[in-house]
């Protein structure tokens, strides 16, 4: 089962940053549960074999205050990918710095290696205010302005900056089906 | 929260209002850019003067601006009516019936952060024929009003959208790969009736206009 970890604060943000993700989820035919993330449960983390973060508005950033709720992470082992906001919190949990950049629409940016089917140049859509940097993770893509895909070091934890449920679905797909 | 809508007249602004009042928001006001450029690549065109009688039928205030709908100066336009709309009804966000076009997507999520608003866009990437099926369901009544490309002549225009325009669109999609739900502009539609509106609109004139694969409707309410 694959768990979506909602971080909307404002529910009505659902259908543009939660559904487009559960759409794909649906059309590989793979079990899913979508819940926000304070209403998650232990039973739901062991059952999951994979976890995705999504990402919420240009406004929202309550989760910010929250990364409390994300501290089991630190001693999840299996595959996390987290996407816009899903990257601040994965970052956050280990020292990651914020940094303002504000990347708004259809961008390219440059992948050193395959990254779930994505390969060297891609058109990605960006919705962010901020970027994060750490020395705990790879960096795996960058656009010109900051970097764009994660990878940890250690963990199977992977995250990208831009929306690939606009553009680059397939990564999605991939990450699910691998 | 306090939000005013992007509103067209067309099936997806209504439907995007239709979501936002659903999920308990109020919407303050609609917003229309009235655009002199029929191929304006922000908003659209056709039937636009009958916006002020479904804004009067649904009982929601409705704001307009005028614009030459030249690339640039449309989004200047646009940001001047959303802070007016900011400022006269204290909106905390802006609802937009955008489903696929990330060139209208990021243009207004990037003056909804400018003016410090937040950007709803419940209809954002969903599956066109999904969309269409929604649409029926929740007894949302639409007419063609524009068809603008190849297959597409004038006897598209006055269609309703109903389980046969399904049928067809689903074809057209398989042999010319035009979007089922028109949102790379190959249709314009009119709401006539829906759960908002408080009695249904009729049509007392009809006047088409056009040629080949490029037809518009431009219709006289009773």
């Amino acid at each position: 089962m694959i768990t979506v970890i909602q971080i909307c604060k404002e529910k009505f943000h659902y259908y543009e940053f939660v559904r487009p993700i559960e759409e794909i989820i649906k059309k590989t035919n793979t079990e899913f549960i979508s819940i926000h993330y304070k209403d998650l449960t232990e039973d739901m983390l062991s059952k999951s074999r994979k976890i995705i973060i999504c990402g919420t508005s240009l406004k929202d950033n309550a989760f910010l205050d929250d990364i409390k709720y994300f501290l089991w992470l630190r001693g999840y082992n299996k595959p996390v990918l987290g996407i816009c906001g899903g990257m601040h919190i994965l970052g956050l949990l280990y020292n990651e710095k914020m940094h303002k950049k504000q990347e708004i629409g259809l961008t390219k940016v440059e992948f050193k290696k395959d990254f779930f089917g994505m390969k060297k140049i891609e058109e990605v859509y960006e919705l962010h205010n901020f970027y994060v940097t750490s020395k705990e993770y790879n960096i795996i893509a960058e656009s010109k302005n900051c970097p764009q895909a994660i990878k940890h070091r250690e963990k199977p934890f992977y995250a990208v900056l831009f929306h690939p449920e606009v553009r680059n679905k397939e990564l999605i797909r991939n990450f699910i089906l691998d | 929260m306090n939000v005013a809508v992007l509103f067209s007249g067309g099936k997806d602004s209504t439907f995007a209002t239709f979501i936002a009042k659903k999920h308990g928001h109020k919407i303050c006001c609609l917003i229309s850019l009235i655009s002199e450029n029929p191929d304006s690549y922000m908003f659209h065109t056709p039937s636009i003067s009958k916006v002020r009688k479904q804004a009067e039928i649904m009982k929601i205030p409705l704001l307009t601006q005028n614009t030459k709908g030249e690339k640039e100066t449309e989004l200047k336009d646009l940001e001047k009516i959303i802070f007016r709309a900011k400022k006269e009804f204290n909106i905390q966000g802006i609802v937009t019936g955008t489903v696929e076009s990330a060139y209208q997507a990021s243009r207004i999520q990037k003056i909804c952060d400018k003016l410090n608003l937040d950007c709803f866009n419940p209809l954002w990437q969903k599956d066109q024929i999904e969309l269409l099926n929604d649409l029926t369901k929740n007894n949302f009544e639409i007419i063609i009003t524009g068809a603008f490309a190849y297959p597409l002549d004038k006897k598209w225009l006055g269609r309703k959208i109903n389980h046969k325009f399904l049928q067809d669109v689903k074809e057209l999609y398989k042999k010319y790969k035009i979007n089922p739900a028109g949102e790379g502009g190959e249709f314009e539609t009119f709401v006539i009736n829906c759960p908002l509106f408080s009695e249904r609109l009729s049509i007392k004139e009809r006047k088409i206009t056009g040629k080949k694969n490029s037809w518009t409707m431009e219709i006289e309410l009773t």
